[in-house]
Protein backbone atom coordinates (compact mmCIF):
# COMPACT_ATOMS: atom_id res chain seq x y z
CA UNK A 1 0.00 0.00 0.00
CA UNK A 2 1.17 3.30 -1.02
CA UNK A 3 1.74 5.95 1.56
CA UNK A 4 1.32 10.32 1.12
CA UNK A 5 1.91 12.19 4.69
CA UNK A 6 2.52 15.42 4.70
CA UNK A 7 2.50 17.12 8.42
CA UNK A 8 4.87 17.89 11.38
CA UNK A 9 5.61 14.80 12.65
CA UNK A 10 9.66 13.38 12.24
CA UNK A 11 9.40 9.88 10.47
CA UNK A 12 11.68 6.81 11.04
CA UNK A 13 13.49 5.98 7.73
CA UNK A 14 13.68 1.98 9.58
CA UNK A 15 10.69 1.88 9.83
CA UNK A 16 9.76 3.20 6.29
CA UNK A 17 12.32 0.63 4.81
CA UNK A 18 10.53 -2.44 6.71
CA UNK A 19 7.03 -1.48 5.14
CA UNK A 20 8.75 -1.03 1.92
CA UNK A 21 10.58 -4.67 2.37
CA UNK A 22 7.35 -6.28 2.99
CA UNK A 23 5.94 -5.60 -0.20
CA UNK A 24 6.32 -9.71 -1.58
CA UNK A 25 8.86 -12.18 -2.35
CA UNK A 26 8.61 -10.32 -6.13
CA UNK A 27 10.32 -7.55 -4.27
CA UNK A 28 14.05 -7.47 -5.43
CA UNK A 29 15.01 -3.73 -4.88
CA UNK A 30 14.46 -0.76 -2.49
CA UNK A 31 15.64 2.72 -3.37
CA UNK A 32 15.01 5.27 -1.03
CA UNK A 33 16.58 9.12 -0.38
CA UNK A 34 16.05 11.43 2.24
CA UNK A 35 16.37 14.96 2.68
CA UNK A 36 17.50 17.24 5.60
CA UNK A 37 18.21 20.80 6.59
CA UNK A 38 21.57 21.66 5.80
CA UNK A 39 23.39 24.96 6.99
CA UNK A 40 23.09 26.75 3.52
CA UNK A 41 21.12 27.02 0.70
CA UNK A 42 20.71 30.74 -0.97
CA UNK A 43 21.89 32.14 2.42
CA UNK A 44 24.78 31.05 4.81
CA UNK A 45 24.61 30.38 8.39
CA UNK A 46 21.07 28.76 8.17
CA UNK A 47 19.88 27.45 11.15
CA UNK A 48 16.55 26.21 10.29
CA UNK A 49 13.57 26.11 7.62
CA UNK A 50 9.80 27.12 8.04
CA UNK A 51 8.10 25.06 5.28
CA UNK A 52 4.63 25.89 4.21
CA UNK A 53 1.94 23.95 2.14
CA UNK A 54 -0.76 23.95 0.36
CA UNK A 55 -3.24 21.45 2.71
CA UNK A 56 -5.32 19.55 0.49
CA UNK A 57 -3.80 20.34 -2.89
CA UNK A 58 -0.43 19.02 -1.84
CA UNK A 59 -1.80 15.74 -1.23
CA UNK A 60 -3.47 15.42 -4.71
CA UNK A 61 -0.29 16.43 -6.33
CA UNK A 62 1.87 13.81 -4.77
CA UNK A 63 -0.71 10.98 -5.16
CA UNK A 64 -0.81 12.30 -9.11
CA UNK A 65 2.86 12.33 -8.97
CA UNK A 66 2.49 8.14 -7.77
CA UNK A 67 0.58 7.28 -10.11
CA UNK A 68 2.60 8.66 -13.41
CA UNK A 69 5.15 6.83 -11.57
CA UNK A 70 3.31 3.57 -11.46
CA UNK A 71 2.63 3.96 -15.37
CA UNK A 72 6.39 4.11 -16.42
CA UNK A 73 7.81 1.70 -13.93
CA UNK A 74 6.83 -1.27 -12.84
CA UNK A 75 6.41 -0.55 -9.12
CA UNK A 76 5.78 -2.45 -5.73
CA UNK A 77 5.47 -0.02 -2.97
CA UNK A 78 5.81 3.61 -2.66
CA UNK A 79 6.41 5.69 0.34
CA UNK A 80 6.57 9.80 0.86
CA UNK A 81 6.56 11.81 3.49
CA UNK A 82 7.10 15.21 3.44
CA UNK A 83 7.72 17.32 6.43
CA UNK A 84 5.91 20.96 7.25
CA UNK A 85 6.06 23.33 9.47
CA UNK A 86 9.71 24.71 11.72
CA UNK A 87 12.37 22.78 10.85
CA UNK A 88 15.83 23.05 12.47
CA UNK A 89 19.46 22.19 11.34
CA UNK A 90 19.78 18.19 10.43
CA UNK A 91 16.43 17.52 10.65
CA UNK A 92 14.73 15.23 8.14
CA UNK A 93 12.23 16.74 5.51
CA UNK A 94 11.00 14.25 2.86
CA UNK A 95 11.60 11.09 2.37
CA UNK A 96 10.97 9.03 -1.00
CA UNK A 97 11.02 5.34 -0.65
CA UNK A 98 10.25 2.71 -3.39
CA UNK A 99 10.10 -1.11 -4.25
CA UNK A 100 10.33 -2.91 -7.15
CA UNK A 101 11.47 -6.53 -8.63
CA UNK A 102 14.50 -4.62 -10.38
CA UNK A 103 17.21 -1.55 -9.15
CA UNK A 104 16.64 -0.05 -12.43
CA UNK A 105 13.14 1.09 -11.67
CA UNK A 106 13.49 1.56 -8.10
CA UNK A 107 16.38 4.07 -8.68
CA UNK A 108 14.63 5.75 -11.84
CA UNK A 109 10.73 6.21 -9.91
CA UNK A 110 13.08 7.28 -6.94
CA UNK A 111 14.69 10.18 -8.56
CA UNK A 112 11.79 10.82 -10.65
CA UNK A 113 9.30 11.34 -7.31
CA UNK A 114 11.82 13.66 -5.90
CA UNK A 115 12.67 15.83 -8.82
CA UNK A 116 9.02 16.20 -9.32
CA UNK A 117 7.98 16.76 -5.77
CA UNK A 118 10.66 19.85 -5.99
CA UNK A 119 8.84 21.43 -9.00
CA UNK A 120 5.50 20.35 -8.97
CA UNK A 121 4.22 20.37 -5.98
CA UNK A 122 3.37 23.11 -3.69
CA UNK A 123 5.57 23.17 -0.76
CA UNK A 124 7.79 26.44 0.13
CA UNK A 125 10.54 26.56 2.45
CA UNK A 126 12.19 29.55 4.25
CA UNK A 127 15.38 29.99 5.61
CA UNK A 128 15.85 31.47 8.76
CA UNK A 129 19.36 32.39 10.06
CA UNK A 130 20.57 34.86 13.08
CA UNK A 131 20.54 38.09 10.83
CA UNK A 132 16.93 37.26 9.14
CA UNK A 133 14.91 35.17 7.19
CA UNK A 134 14.30 34.36 3.38
CA UNK A 135 12.17 32.60 0.99
CA UNK A 136 13.82 30.83 -1.28
CA UNK A 137 13.66 30.92 -5.18
CA UNK A 138 13.34 28.08 -7.55
CA UNK A 139 16.58 27.23 -9.06
CA UNK A 140 16.88 26.63 -12.94
CA UNK A 141 18.82 23.62 -12.03
CA UNK A 142 15.88 21.88 -10.13
CA UNK A 143 13.33 23.23 -12.61
CA UNK A 144 15.43 21.65 -15.34
CA UNK A 145 15.55 18.21 -13.67
CA UNK A 146 11.81 17.81 -13.32
CA UNK A 147 11.66 19.05 -16.81
CA UNK A 148 14.06 16.63 -18.18
CA UNK A 149 11.33 13.66 -17.43
CA UNK A 150 8.39 15.52 -19.57
CA UNK A 151 8.60 13.80 -22.63
CA UNK B 1 -28.97 30.67 -5.77
CA UNK B 2 -25.55 31.59 -4.27
CA UNK B 3 -24.03 34.70 -5.11
CA UNK B 4 -21.03 34.60 -7.95
CA UNK B 5 -18.24 34.55 -5.68
CA UNK B 6 -14.85 33.00 -6.19
CA UNK B 7 -12.34 32.52 -3.21
CA UNK B 8 -8.22 33.53 -3.62
CA UNK B 9 -5.81 32.26 -1.87
CA UNK B 10 -2.47 33.43 -1.28
CA UNK B 11 0.93 31.51 -0.32
CA UNK B 12 4.76 31.96 1.21
CA UNK B 13 5.91 35.03 0.14
CA UNK B 14 3.38 36.34 -1.76
CA UNK B 15 0.41 35.59 1.21
CA UNK B 16 3.27 37.35 3.48
CA UNK B 17 3.76 40.64 0.74
CA UNK B 18 0.37 40.77 0.26
CA UNK B 19 -0.82 40.86 4.09
CA UNK B 20 -3.50 38.15 3.76
CA UNK B 21 -4.53 34.26 3.29
CA UNK B 22 -7.11 34.22 1.21
CA UNK B 23 -10.33 36.62 0.56
CA UNK B 24 -13.89 36.11 -1.01
CA UNK B 25 -14.29 38.20 -4.05
CA UNK B 26 -17.57 38.81 -5.87
CA UNK B 27 -16.95 37.41 -9.76
CA UNK B 28 -17.07 40.24 -12.57
CA UNK B 29 -18.33 38.87 -15.86
CA UNK B 30 -14.98 40.28 -17.45
CA UNK B 31 -13.23 37.78 -15.36
CA UNK B 32 -13.25 34.70 -17.31
CA UNK B 33 -10.01 33.28 -16.87
CA UNK B 34 -7.41 33.22 -13.66
CA UNK B 35 -4.54 35.64 -15.99
CA UNK B 36 -7.81 38.04 -15.97
CA UNK B 37 -7.55 37.85 -12.30
CA UNK B 38 -4.35 38.64 -11.86
CA UNK B 39 -4.67 41.67 -13.56
CA UNK B 40 -7.74 42.82 -11.92
CA UNK B 41 -5.61 42.32 -8.58
CA UNK B 42 -2.82 44.00 -9.72
CA UNK B 43 -4.28 47.19 -10.45
CA UNK B 44 -4.84 47.69 -6.57
CA UNK B 45 -1.21 48.94 -6.52
CA UNK B 46 1.72 48.83 -4.22
CA UNK B 47 2.90 44.74 -3.39
CA UNK B 48 -0.41 44.04 -5.66
CA UNK B 49 1.81 44.95 -9.07
CA UNK B 50 3.79 42.31 -8.77
CA UNK B 51 1.05 39.79 -9.92
CA UNK B 52 1.18 41.25 -13.12
CA UNK B 53 5.05 42.00 -12.99
CA UNK B 54 7.99 40.04 -14.03
CA UNK B 55 7.97 37.69 -11.30
CA UNK B 56 6.38 34.23 -11.92
CA UNK B 57 3.12 33.73 -10.06
CA UNK B 58 2.33 30.34 -10.42
CA UNK B 59 -1.64 29.48 -10.22
CA UNK B 60 -4.05 26.55 -8.81
CA UNK B 61 -7.83 26.28 -9.86
CA UNK B 62 -9.25 24.17 -7.55
CA UNK B 63 -6.40 22.96 -6.26
CA UNK B 64 -5.03 21.65 -9.16
CA UNK B 65 -1.76 23.26 -11.46
CA UNK B 66 -3.30 25.94 -14.22
CA UNK B 67 -2.49 28.50 -16.36
CA UNK B 68 -3.23 31.88 -17.12
CA UNK B 69 -5.97 30.66 -19.40
CA UNK B 70 -7.16 28.51 -17.40
CA UNK B 71 -11.40 29.64 -17.09
CA UNK B 72 -12.43 30.22 -13.67
CA UNK B 73 -16.01 30.52 -12.87
CA UNK B 74 -18.50 31.12 -9.64
CA UNK B 75 -17.52 28.66 -6.80
CA UNK B 76 -13.96 28.19 -7.94
CA UNK B 77 -10.82 28.40 -6.08
CA UNK B 78 -8.13 29.98 -6.97
CA UNK B 79 -4.80 30.52 -5.52
CA UNK B 80 -1.55 32.07 -6.60
CA UNK B 81 1.97 31.49 -4.90
CA UNK B 82 5.29 31.70 -6.18
CA UNK B 83 7.19 28.94 -7.97
CA UNK B 84 7.08 25.61 -5.33
CA UNK B 85 10.50 24.90 -3.32
CA UNK B 86 9.48 21.85 -1.76
CA UNK B 87 11.97 18.94 -1.18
Amino acid sequence: MDLVQVGEEDFDPAEEYAHLRTSGSGTGAIATFTGLVRDSGDLSGVTGLYLEHYPGMTEQVITGLIHQARERWDLHRVRIIHRVGSLRLTDQIVFVGVSSAHRSDAFAACQFLMDTLKTSVPFWKKELTDSGEHWVEQKASDRQSGERWEE
Amino acid sequence: MATDTITVRYFARLREELGTDSEVLALDAEQRTAGDLLNTLAERGGPWRQLAGDQPVMIAVNQAMARPHTRVGPGDEVAFFPPVTGG
